[in-house]
């Protein structure tokens, strides 16, 4: 596991398979997901821990992931498979808290689940 | 209760932390030094986690991409006017291009609020102490710093080029890290700033080539490279050609650097034969012809003018062609009379902005386009969304002009 943001959070887990691409696929204002293609399609990250597997796309989507921080939409926290310098700049700048984790663990969670996320902690990721 | 021990030594094992921080910048991380350096600092650990760096080094040169307002958008907008208030940069920082040139704006159909937040943004990268050079070609048109300097290069052709070219060492950063980079004057020490030995090698297989084809090369390059690539096959390379290669290979993947020669002899190798190349073709070229050219992605530099200038003697265009170079260059080139020469061809200058991301070319207007720019290419036809056309500017002068 990798710390890349510090913080500490809770809430519920809301899990995507596929990549998320922020610039373009997440709405500036709303934090809706708008890529009728993407599996949380009109589903929103606002106030979620989002586990996906990495950003892609263009590093102006740091910016987006800013946007929604200001817009209060952002997820509270996002788990990560992959460090990718979008997400991980993104997420520093709005102090949006980050983590690496191993597939295992990544497999392991799931939408629904409520967590306690606390990157100083001994288990960072525990389940309420 | 095995169960629960393994889980806290594995714990245990995971909270390994790989980055080293002095007292000074564990205090600017802490917030100590107040909020932007407190950001900058999040950025940077954050960027030297994600690539398992030990520490952070000293860079002398930063330069900075999210200038355009057609990138980086409202909330890129008031971030710079915001952070610009307190914060100054610590060391020489340089500009990317931004959506237009101020000289001649007004022949192009931009709205107001755009030309409006695109003045913002100037001004506050002005008021941190920013360089406003306005050019994706900082390696051209600035002095070169000795040999090994670590420098922080956000535009991708830039770091290529420097980490290539000019025996200078970045990574491919991001926006904000080197934004972070310029306000703190320190970068992650990992991947590209350390020795690198490329696990592959690409033999350049195709004869004959000219810039398209090393743009092509490129973009193949970026493709199959991970941090750096080995090349071998190439002959000698024009200045044109080498930019080409760069910026072919900084839009299609995370690589940033070109080692010439055939590498180690366990690396695998891979042929960039006629096939990867119109691989490559298929991809980006989509129309047969274009309702106007541009030149230009990267910008040109006074030596492509001066070969562009040559090449026009005596013809004119027969259709829009767009130009595009740093301000310091059109200056250059006004002295020496090249201006006159290429507006007499029927070219439209334009300094401080690029094919790359330009807001001056709208898909309402124009159905295709033609150029010679591979990363060109690319962002017209995914981000402005018109068709392109592919053609070496030899080509382009034989089929475009009279």
């Amino acid at each position: 596991m990798k710390i890349l943001v510090q913080g500490k959070t809770e809430g519920i887990i809301l899990k995507s398979q596929n990549p998320i691409n922020f610039l373009g696929t997440v709405d500036k204002k709303t934090g809706i997901i708008s890529d009728k293609n993407h599996e949380l399609f009109d589903k929103s990250i606002k106030n979620s821990i989002l586990v996906f597997p990495s950003g892609v796309g263009s590093s102006v989507g740091a910016y987006t992931i800013y946007s929604i921080k200001s817009n209060n939409t952002a997820p509270l926290a996002m788990i990560c498979e992959k460090a990718d310098l979008t997400v991980a700049t993104g997420c520093a700048l709005a102090n949006i808290p980050l983590v690496i984790i191993d597939n295992e663990k990544f497999s392991s969670l799931k939408t629904g689940q409520k967590i306690l996320l606390d990157t100083k902690s001994h288990n960072p990721i525990m389940l309420l | 209760m095995y169960g629960i021990l393994r889980t806290s030594i594995i714990s245990v094992i995971v909270k390994l932390v790989l980055l080293e921080l002095t007292r000074e910048e564990e205090s600017a991380l802490k917030g100590e030094q107040g909020e932007i350096m407190q950001m900058a600092y999040r950025i940077l650990v954050a960027t030297g986690e994600a690539t398992e760096a030990e520490k952070l080094i000293p860079i002398d040169w930063a330069h900075l991409s999210g200038v355009n307002y057609n990138t980086i958008g409202d909330a890129g907008e008031e971030f710079l006017s915001s952070i610009s208030k307190n914060t100054r940069v610590k060391v020489k920082t340089t500009l990317n291009p931004m959506g237009f040139d101020i000289d001649n704006v007004s022949n192009y159909n931009l709205d107001d609020n755009f030309i409006s937040k695109q003045l913002s943004i100037k001004n506050s990268y002005e008021t941190m102490g920013v360089t406003p050079s306005f050019s994706c070609i900082p390696y051209e048109i600035f002095d070169i710093p000795k040999k090994g300097t670590q420098v922080a290069f956000a535009e991708s052709n830039a770091a290529i080029h420097a980490n290539s070219y000019d025996n200078l060492k970045t990574n491919k950063e991001s926006a904000f890290s080197a934004l972070a980079s310029a306000i703190t004057g320190k970068s992650p020490y990992s991947s590209l700033r350390k020795e690198d030995s490329p696990n592959l090698t690409i033999r350049m297989k195709v004869k004959n080539p000219n810039e398209l084809t090393y743009g092509m090369l490129g973009f193949f390059a970026g493709k199959v490279g991970d941090t750096s690539v080995n090349i071998s096959g190439l002959g000698e390379m024009d200045k044109r050609q080498c930019k080409a290669m760069c910026g072919g290979m900084g839009t299609s993947g995370t690589c940033a650097k070109f080692l010439f020669g055939d590498g180690n002899s366990d690396c695998e190798k891979i042929d960039f034969d006629e096939k990867e190349m119109q691989n490559v073709h298929d991809e980006l070229n989509t129309a047969e012809k274009g309702d106007l050219i541009t030149l230009g992605s990267p910008q040109l530099g006074l030596e492509e003018i001066s070969d562009l200038v040559g090449k026009l003697k005596g013809r004119s265009f027969k259709k829009r062609c767009m130009v595009f170079l740093p301000r310091i260059v059109k200056e250059q080139a006004r002295k020496i009379g090249y201006t006159n020469e290429l507006e007499r061809a029927g070219c439209e200058i334009l300094s401080d902005c690029c094919t790359c991301l330009t807001p001056l070319i709208c898909k309402d207007d124009v159905d295709a386009v033609t150029t010679n720019s591979i990363k060109g290419a690319f962002y017209l036809k995914n981000s402005n969304g018109v068709n392109v056309n592919l053609k070496s500017l030899s080509q382009i002068v034989e089929d475009e002009t009279r």
